[in-house]
């Protein structure tokens, strides 16, 4: 096939609307902790963009993309080799560049869970890592064509899978590891500065619409019907979770307008191109309601999962991953197929449900191990009066704001 | 002289120094704080977790004056800061034992 050069514009535009949300998520999140580590916050999520970058061209899409395992790829596309051929409708090398700033932004989705506590040099081994063992392979489960669960015949558009579970299972794990921050449960710990996590929404919101639209590879109407469906996921989600606070907690948030849209955001992601008509809202509404009522998971079991990206991620990927398989629709989509409610019968759950559930089981189990090596070796976390001292000055001797 | 230390609602920093410059006191210093009182704190809500918090901003000022001065200072202060909520605020007064005026080294009621 050839080149089609409106729907590589696309797919180039969208690789540079994904790189832009890994800044937003830095002030998604770093709005959220208190100011003594906000730089800490920041600095993880940017310094992704530069190991992760590096891993991918070295090896990351190789392995997640290279030869015809079904687990791993091979080395054949090392550094880069050999991908200056034609993928579909683009050249190989936007598909490469794509792909690349998911695998950017997903390592530092873990970040939040870890806020306030984790040892830079500790973080840099674990995503450099946990790209490795965990990332690239799934990503290859998922979205290579031999991969096992993109032959199974399960559906994962943007990532809710490979991305989202992914990531907020293994935040999961790292947290068990790792053990809550000082003063968790006895001291307020407020967030700093909410107007930055406003713009860092409006930065993902914005970018989100690459990431899933982008998705499609192709500028058609399987991208367009993502950018509604995207949109219309994020507008439901914020509603559904504001009303739900309004009436436990007896205030509509700013930071739950923002948690809201996040959620819808998470769930539609695998959903995005399958799915048409009235579904995004249903499934954002779900999400932001659903996600809102995981928020008391971690008071209830006790894990210090500091800015709610299980609640969010974890919960927003499975809710959006299993309703797909009701929702699907190949009338949108006649690469996808038909949910439950679309004449599909149960094979596309059963399968959405194999996919999440492999994808939870092996992303905690190695990131778990992962990061209890690391904890025995270099230490996971920062000294007692490091913590206390901010991340900003004990890990990067700055300070965020002069006084 | 005395040093007159008044602690306001941050609202109401404008109406007390346009109360203090018209009754003639030609300098203040103020400083943003933060503290308690029979008000107490309020309580913030992020994602349903409810937080007590107890030091509620204010503003501190400070202002040096003439003896013979201090109580129009002080009524003008409390006066222009009452809004008659809880949380209006206290003014105390202390004695200032020495006073220098550091570009021209005049001491005492001169230096005010």
């Amino acid at each position: 096939m050839s080149i089609d050069t409106g729907d590589t514009a696309w797919v180039l535009i969208s690789a540079a609307l994904v790189l832009f949300m890994t800044p937003g998520l830095a002030f998604f999140y770093g709005g959220m902790v208190r100011s003594r580590h906000v730089l800490g916050m920041l600095m993880q999520n940017i310094f992704s963009m530069g190991i992760i970058s590096v891993l991918w061209s070295a090896i990351g899409y190789s392995i997640a993309f290279g030869g015809e395992g079904s687990l791993v790829g091979d080395f054949s596309h090392v550094f880069l080799a050999d991908t200056d051929g034609v993928s579909g409708s683009i050249p190989t090398i936007a598909f490469v560049a794509f792909q690349m700033m998911f695998a950017v932004i997903t390592p530092a989705l873990i970040t939040g869970a870890t806020a306030d506590r984790l040892k830079f040099g500790a973080y840099a081994v674990l995503i450099s890592v946990w790209a490795l063992l965990v990332y690239f392979p799934v990503a290859r489960w998922v979205w290579n064509e031999n991969g096992w669960i993109f032959s199974m015949g399960a559906l994962d558009f943007a990532g809710g899978a490979a991305i989202h579970i992914n990531a907020g299972v293994a935040a999961l794990a790292v947290v068990l590891v790792i053990g809550n921050r000082i003063g968790h449960g006895s001291e307020p710990m407020p967030p700093h500065n909410l107007p930055y996590t406003v713009l860092g929404t409006g930065i993902l919101w914005f970018g989100w619409i690459g990431f899933n639209a982008g998705s499609a590879l192709a500028a058609n109407g399987v991208a367009a019907q993502a950018v509604v469906n995207t949109h219309l996921a994020a507008a439901a989600g914020m509603l559904g979770w504001l009303l739900v606070e309004r009436r436990s907690a007896g205030h509509a948030t700013t930071l739950g307008a923002a948690s809201g849209a996040v959620a819808g955001l998470v769930a539609i992601t695998p959903c995005a191109g399958f799915v048409g008509g009235a579904s995004p809202l249903i499934i954002g509404g779900i999400a932001g309601v659903l996600c809102y009522l995981a928020l008391g998971l971690k008071s209830k079991f006790n894990f210090d999962d500091s800015l709610d990206v299980i609640a969010v991620h974890l919960v927003g990927g499975i809710i959006g991953t299993i309703l797909l398989g009701l929702f699907a629709d190949t009338s949108v989509n006649e690469g996808g197929a038909d949910g439950l409610l679309y004449g599909g019968g149960t094979e596309l759950l059963i399968d959405q449900t194999v996919a999440a559930v492999a994808v939870m089981a092996y992303s905690f189990v190695i990131t778990y191990i992962i990061a209890k090596v690391i904890d025995a070796t270099m230490g996971l976390r920062v000294e007692e009066t490091a913590e206390r001292t901010g991340l900003d000055q004990s890990q990067h001797a700055e300070s965020a704001y002069q006084a | 002289m005395k040093l007159i230390t008044a602690i306001i609602k941050p609202f109401k920093l404008d109406e007390v120094k346009d109360a203090l410059k018209a009754i003639g006191v030609t300098g203040m210093t103020v400083t943003e704080v933060r503290g308690f009182g029979r008000q107490g704190g309020h309580t913030e809500t992020y994602r349903g977790a409810e937080y007590k918090i107890d030091f509620v901003p204010k503003v501190s000022l400070d202002v040096v004056v003439d003896d013979s001065v201090v109580s129009d200072v002080v009524e003008a202060i409390a006066s222009a800061a009452s809004s008659e909520k809880i949380g209006d605020g206290k003014i105390w007064v202390t004695d200032v034992e020495r006073l220098v005026r550091i570009r021209t080294g005049e001491e005492g009621p001169q230096a005010v």
